[in-house]
Formats: C-alpha cells, structure tokens, sequence
C-alpha cells in the first residue's frame, strides 16, 4: 500500500504527459518495472488485468476513457487540455492578484542607478550618448512638427512626447533585420535605424520625394529598406500582421523577430487577443511592447480595463511577459535586449508592458486639457520627463554637458527648419502615381482612366493647378 | 411548391442536411472516396447474405468463420500501426478510430481522385490546384479552421496536411479577424498564404484585414508592402442554411480597389483560376460555392496539366447566341444554362456568358455581347441592390446605350435576409424559369401579365 502510494506519484524522470508517448514506453527501465508498477507510474489505477503479458499498446490511448471509480488513489484527471487537480473547495478566483505586478526599473527618477538592480548590459559612452541624442531630436522634431502643424503647414501631426525612452531604447535594443510594425506613437524605431529628418518631413508634406507617394496623412511612416511596415491607421490592425510576420521569419529560419507595438487602447481590441493566443499556439518569435501611457484619447485606462494592467494578460494566453518603467531608458532596453534574444533563440513570443504617460495631446486634433488636469501633465513633464532623467545618468558619467546641450539642439532646430523648407518647396507627386499600385501591374480600367484624366487636363489645362505635374 | 422532390439546381448529389450552426457539414456520399465522412454518421454495415442450400450451410459458414478471423487478425495488426501513431501524436479515440477504418477505404491520397479520366468534380479540381500549387511554391500554404486534421470542413483541403505537413496546412483558433490578420502579415513578409472561410459570410469578421490591410496596403505604401494573399471559401446560398450561411459577397468585395475578386463555375474554371489567384501578387478573393463542389464537369487535357492558368479579368462565353445576352456567373450559370435551352425551343437564342472574374470585369465582352445581341439580363444569386448586375447594367448604358433594343434586367435574389423553409428559399433565389421570363420580356415575347411576374 505504501508502495503504491509512493508510486503514485509521477516518476521523477517522466515529466506530466497526457498521453503516454511512444518515447515514455520505450525509455530505457521502463519495460523492466513490473506490470503492477508500471501501471501505477503512469499515473493510472492498475487495470485488473496488470499480472497478464503485456498489453497491447492500442489501449494505452483509450486508457483516459476508463474512468476511475470513485475511490481516493486519483486526485486529478486528464481533460483534453490536459491534467487539472481536483478540489473540493468551492471558491472564485479573484479578478486581481494580492500584489500588481511589479515594475523593472535600472534608474531613480534622478538618474540615479539603483543599488542592486539588475541591469547587466555593458551600455558604453558611445551608445550611451547616441540614446540620449536620438531621445532629444525626436523631442525637437515633435516640438517643430508640431509648431508647423498650428502654423498651417501641415494637416496633421502627432507627437510622442513622454514616450522617447520606449521609441529610441527599444530600437537600440533591437538589430535592424528585426521587422518593426508600429502602431503610430513610434517614429523614433526609424529614426533610431536611419531616417533622416528630410525623409520624415517628406511623408509629412507628401511631397515627390515621399516614399509614400502622397497617399497617406501624415506621420504614416514606413519604409522597407528599414523593415519599418507603413503605419495603417486602424488600432491594433499591426498585431495578428506581425505574428504571420513572425512566423514567415520562423519559416525562413532567419535569425530575426517581429516585433509591435500598441498602446493601452489597443490592448481592447480582439486582433490584440487574437494575436497573442495565435502567437503563442504558432511558438513565433514576436514581441508585443504595450506602451501603457495611461490615456487612449480621453478614456484613462480605469474605462479601458479593469486587469492589472497588460502584463498579466500574457500569462491568460501562455505567454512570457514582464513590466518595465517606460520612462527608464536602461531599463527599456534592457527588457527588450533579453526578450528578442529568448524570442528568437526560443522561438516563442513575449509581452512588454512599458509603464509611460503621453504627455503630448493624442494629436493636433485633440486638447487633452478638456479632459485631464493640467497640472497633471506638466508633473509629468517636468519631474517624470524620460529626457531629461536619462541626461542626469549621461552627464554624472561625465560623457554629456551643458554645452553639448546647446550645441546639439540648436544644430538640431537649424536642421529641422531647413528640411521643412526644403519639403515645402518640392513639388507633389505627378497624377500618374493616382492609379499606380493599386495592383501590381495595373488593370485596364485604370489605364483607360488615366488616360482619360491625361487627356481632359491636357484639353482644359486652365482649370487644373499648375504646380501639380501629371 | 412544398415538395421537397424538385431539385431546381440539377445537382449531381443531394442536398447536405445541415443544421443553422458552425459545425462542419456531414458530405453526401457520392462517390467511395469520400464515404469516409460517414464515419461521423450511423456506421454502415456490410451485410452478408446467406441464400444457400442446406446442405453447404455448414461449409459456408465454415468459410465466413475462417474468413472473419482472418479479418480480424490482419484489423488487429492495422491498429496497432494506426493507433501507435495516433497516441504518438496525441490523437482522441474518434480520430483513431477513422484513422483504423480509413484502411478499409480506397486510399485518398492529396493527388487527383475522380471517376473518369475526363471528369472532375469542382472540389477534386480545388484540391488539385491547391496541391499543385503547394508543390510548386514553397512559400505557399493554407490556413484556416478546420483545413488540416478534419481535411476540410468541406474537404477542399482533404490529404494536404498529410502530404505537407502542419507548417503549411495550419487549423486556427476561431478567430477570423485573428487569422487573416496573420495571414496578411505573413504576405507582407515572404509567404503566400491561402486563407480559407469556412464560409464568407464569417469573412465579415476579418472583413478589416480583408480590406484595409490587403487590399489597400500596396497603394497606401507606395508599392513597398504588396500582399500575395488569396482568401478562398464557399459563397451564397447553399440548402436550408438561412440567413446567416447564405449571403453573396461578391458585389461587397467587387467594389474595392485593390481586390481582385474571381468566381469559378466549373471544374476548370476552378483549377484555372485558383492557380491564377495563387500566383498573382495582388490579394485575390475566390468566391466559390458550396452546391457545386460535388458536381462534375468535363475537364480538358489541358486543364489538367499543372501549369494551367486562366486569365484573371477574362469572361468565357459558354454558349454562343443572337438574340439576347444573359450575364451569370457562380452557379447561376447552370441555371442560365438550362434557361437558354428553354429558350432555344422557343426559337430565342440566349448567349450567356460566364463571367468568371467579378474585378475587374470583363467589360469588353460583355459589351462585345450586347452589341451583336442588343439585349441584356444580367443574373445574380445575391441582393439585388448594389449588386454586380447593377454594374453591369451602368457599363452597358455607358458604353453600348445606343445599341440596346430594350431596358436591361437584373435577376437577383430577394432583397430579405434568406429564410430557411425549403419553400421560401427556393422563392429567395432566381430560378430557371425567372431567367426563361425575364428573357422573354427583353425580347418583348411575354403576355401583358406576366411582366409583373
């Protein structure tokens, strides 16, 4: 009786199956166990017909049908999902765990790295400062962008003004064949890869020299010499995109992950649920980065769920997933360095919940002072700034200054206004890039089309605008 | 009226019962290959007859006797091959079980199955096409629900995951909009997938990705992301599946730039454009229909050859006429068919025309139709509003008017969301003799009452 209770147990070298695999009944000293052991180290109450030959092993798959009598050797049962415990206590789980999920930071809001962090990475001078820089002209870029927007220069614009951290640490964290679907807050991935403030200002002005062609609004980057996907619009659309991105990677063997981002907003939509449970069925190397900034428009995140936040919902779908302080640029790019290598060497998804705030308005077309405080966001932008707390840890190291400062940001501004001229001035793209690419090789009836629109400006050319080329 | 014994639609096989629920649809059994679907239903058995004289009585069933243990020996030996395998791969005592009895079927390997050299049913030519085309491009493959383990949920796909395996026959979590989204991103990146619906009336669920992330991301990022994606599945009304089964969606996607949007009728119709989707680079919406995967067609020498492919954007004419052009495509075609030999004894000669590519729509020929016949019906399974056969109609107007000797008709379903009694649906969709009235009216051939018929 103590035996079989002691056997009972699953044996130390087998670890929890469902079903008996073929491997397990070929281990090596399995055949060797008595038939009355054996069936007790499976996990299964011995049939009675343990002491005859061997059994076939046809009835080792049905053995789950057998269900057992109502006595105490079994305490767990297989479902096809597989073995659960019983219990004989009724009770709900609660919605929330005891504690939220904690937060990994590197830095204090001072700069300050604390005492017995984590942080392994060697971040030298050199990347160091380059972070810093980047953080600081997508700053600047935000700022002027949006200045030319108000001033009538633009149609539209939206800044990522509190979220610098999240864009540029992440990108440094990430190699560039990793293939990049942004939602729309994540400028700086490309500006991070190469972008220049020329071929920015090119999209927002829609001008010839854009590699969008003029057909899309502003800020909706995308260039695939960068694996930067073109930002779509609709929420969340990118995430189920970037886990068939993932899994054509996975395919191609190549030694690349897909990696998204979405905001606490998109967390609410069904691709956001779909795609985790698809990423995780499909074992793709995808990281999802939620940048949790606290407000999707004008709903705050207490009206646009009640869990723990995002990375608890990782685990709802089989999925690793960590909470790190946005606003910490070592710690951003700590947490995305480790989760593209366990991604890509795993080959299974992750999830990055990054704790921020938009200090910006969503857009040019929103004043988020009707719906928050100000004070509120002015805490965040002076005291919770990521800028600014990344600069304090560069110059304690001695690697940044004040003059560098000065230097970079007027160097920065001079540069920014010269490539808003210079887009301004070029012309827009000719008439015949209105019925290119819509398919591949275009149908007959565009080409009849366009024909037709050539001719009719041709004939009327008075009353179409000169400085649009056809 | 009531009967349930008028089979309007001249299929070769009887209607699928089917309940108004997502569960796959038991197939009727036509030919051997695919009694494996009545594993699911009430077994069959094999009956042993015993007329014989009563002095062999005892040798024969000697004979039965020797010859069942002789069975049961070689079953025994079969299980133990099929079951270890099943249990290797975590296989459920129902697959197993399908999986024993599949030995006493004929073998359906993925490779083409039909009677006659020269026939083929519409879904043998699907399975060709999508088998073909997976050995030919190993970027290739097929996601959707049901597509691998259950070989289809209506057997399109039946012997893929064997012959290829799950990496490129892959069964989904039900979510639409979570699949085709994956599916686009995978043709962002290098594949090309072959999505299939279970039906399109569920492609409404992915109906976002379908358009915006699809059809349009080659325009909208300037050529640098194209989308080599082809959503495929049955369309419109099938038998007693109401309103939510039912609906035709070809005018839905038709009408979006960045789409192409093909309907085959036939078995080569089917293989040609299916081959041709899958090898075109712009995202590609194959509307099939689930009453005709079960019916045969003759198929040509050519057709069968692997590298087949029709034109995208090119209409057949099926029959030649003179006197007056039908326009169908689908299934309808087969009652445009039957119609036009209707007419034909009533000395009305109908052209009709199988459009095959909804966009982008063979215009010229059409066209070309009505000005040697100078008159149109153009038929349609779906709603009549909006509808292709609206379309068609402002071509025609636009660029034939002068020709035409009489108004255009469109033939379209009822504008209700499809009822389920037999009656009632049959009253919901055109039928044969819809088409022969409608026909007749255009060449001012009806009586006075029968107009408002």
């Amino acid at each position: 009786m103590a035996m079989a209770a002691l056997l009972r147990r699953q044996p130390f070298w087998k670890p929890a199956v469902r079903l008996l695999s073929e491997k397990t009944v070929k281990a090596p000293g399995f055949g060797l166990l008595a038939p009355c052991f054996r069936e007790h180290a499976m996990g299964r109450r011995p049939s009675p017909a343990f002491l005859w030959p061997r059994r076939f092993e046809s009835t080792v798959s049905q053995e789950h049908l057998q269900f057992p009598d109502d006595d105490d050797n079994h305490r767990d049962l297989d479902f096809p999902g597989g073995k659960v415990a019983f219990t004989d206590k009724l009770s709900f789980l609660s919605g929330s765990a005891e504690a939220r999920i904690p937060c990994y930071r590197v830095l204090d809001d001072s700069g300050h790295p604390l005492d017995h962090s984590g942080f392994s990475l060697q971040v030298k001078e050199e990347l160091a400062v380059k972070i810093y820089e980047r953080m600081v002209t997508l700053q600047m870029m935000d700022v002027i962008f949006y200045e030319a927007q108000r001033q009538g220069r633009l149609s539209f614009y939206l800044t990522t003004m509190g979220e610098e951290a999240i864009n540029i640490a992440s990108a440094a964290a990430l190699k560039d064949e990793d293939v990049v679907l942004p939602q729309y807050r994540e400028p700086g991935i490309l500006l991070w890869r190469g972008f220049t403030l020329q071929e920015f200002a090119n999209q927002l002005f829609g001008n010839e020299a854009d590699y969008g062609k003029g057909r899309q609004m502003p800020i909706h980057y995308g260039s695939n010499k960068h694996n930067y996907f073109t930002v779509s619009s609709p929420i969340a659309t990118q995430l189920p995109q970037a886990v068939g991105v993932a899994y054509a990677l996975k395919m191609e063997k190549k030694d690349a992950c897909a990696v998204t981002y979405m905001g606490d907003g998109g967390t609410s939509e069904g691709d956001f649920h779909a795609s985790l449970n698809f990423a995780a069925v499909t074992e793709s190397p995808v990281i999802f980065i939620c940048r949790n900034n606290g407000w999707a428009i004008s709903t705050h995140i207490n009206e646009q769920f009640r869990s723990d936040g995002v990375a608890v919902k990782g685990r709802a779908y089989g999925i690793r997933s960590i909470r790190v302080d946005g606003n910490d640029a070592l710690a951003v790019y700590d947490a995305v360095h480790h989760a593209r290598e366990i991604s890509v060497k795993e080959q299974v998804p992750i999830l990055i919940e990054a704790l921020t705030y938009r200090i910006g308005h969503h857009s040019t077309s929103d004043d988020s002072t009707k719906y928050r405080p100000v004070d509120e966001i002015n805490y965040w932008k002076n005291s919770r700034n990521p800028v600014s707390r990344l600069r304090r840890w560069v110059e304690r190291n001695g690697w940044w200054c004040n003059e560098a400062e000065t230097r970079l940001r007027t160097n920065i501004r001079k540069q920014l206004l010269e490539v808003i001229g210079e887009a301004e001035k070029l012309k827009k793209p000719p008439m015949a890039e209105l019925f290119a690419d819509v398919y591949d090789t275009p149908s007959s009836n565009l080409v009849e089309q366009q024909r037709q629109l050539a001719e009719t400006v041709r004939i009327h050319s008075g009353c179409y605008p000169p400085d649009v080329p056809v | 009226m009531g009967g349930n014994n008028t089979e309007p639609f001249g299929r070769s096989s009887p209607p699928t019962s089917s309940s108004p629920f997502r569960s796959p649809q038991p197939l009727p059994p036509t030919t051997a290959a695919d009694t494996q679907a009545s594993v699911y239903s009430s077994s069959s058995s094999s009956s042993v007859s015993l007329a014989s004289p009563s002095s062999v009585l005892p040798y024969v069933f000697l004979f039965i006797f020797a010859a069942c243990v002789l069975i049961g020996f070689v079953v025994v030996v079969k299980m133990l091959g099929i079951v270890r395998r099943q249990a290797s791969i975590g296989g459920s005592p129902s697959t197993v079980l399908s999986e024993a009895l599949r030995v006493f079927r004929p073998a359906v390997p993925a490779s083409r199955n039909y009677s006659s050299a020269k026939e083929m049913t519409v879904r043998e030519a699907l399975n060709s096409a999508l088998d073909e085309e997976m050995s030919a491009d190993p970027k290739v493959f097929l996601m959707g629900e049901e597509v691998g383990e259950y070989q289809g949920a209506y057997k399109i796909s039946k012997g893929l995951l064997e012959k290829y395996g799950p990496d490129r026959v892959l069964d989904t979590p039900i979510t639409e909009a979570g699949f085709t989204g994956v599916a686009v991103g995978a043709a962002f990146q290098s594949l090309k997938p072959v999505v299939e619906f279970m039906t399109f009336n569920f492609s409404m669920q992915a109906i976002d990705h379908i358009i915006n992330s699809a059809a349009k991301s080659n325009y909208m990022s300037a050529g640098q992301f194209n989308v080599p994606i082809v959503f495929r599945g049955p369309n419109g009304a099938a038998a007693g599946v109401g309103a939510q089964h039912s609906q035709c969606y070809a005018s839905w996607f038709a009408s979006c730039p960045g789409l192409k949007v093909l309907m085959p009728y036939s078995s080569e119709d089917a293989r040609g454009l299916l081959k041709a989707a899958i090898r075109d680079p712009d995202p590609v919406v194959f509307l099939e229909n689930e009453l005709l995967y079960g019916e045969s067609f003759p198929v040509s020498a050519e057709a069968l050859d692997s590298s087949f492919c029709l034109p995208i954007g090119k209409a057949k004419i099926e029959k030649e006429g003179k006197d007056v052009t039908i326009t169908a495509f689908s299934k309808i075609v087969g009652l445009a068919l039957k119609a036009a030999d209707i007419l034909a004894k009533e000395g009305i000669s109908a052209e009709v025309i199988n459009l095959r590519s909804i966009r982008p729509l063979d215009k010229a020929t059409i066209n070309a139709s009505v000005r040697k016949t100078n008159r149109l019906i153009t038929v349609e399974e779906g709603f009549p509003q909006h509808g292709v056969g609206a379309e068609i109609c402002t071509s025609v107007i636009e660029d034939s008017f002068g020709y035409l000797d009489a108004p255009v008709e469109r033939v379209a379903g009822a504008d209700v969301p499809m009822p389920y009694a037999a009656n009632l649906e049959r009253m919901a969709v055109p039928q044969v003799e819809d088409i022969v009235r409608a026909a007749k009216r255009a060449c001012y051939r009806s009586s006075q009452h029968a107009v408002a018929a």
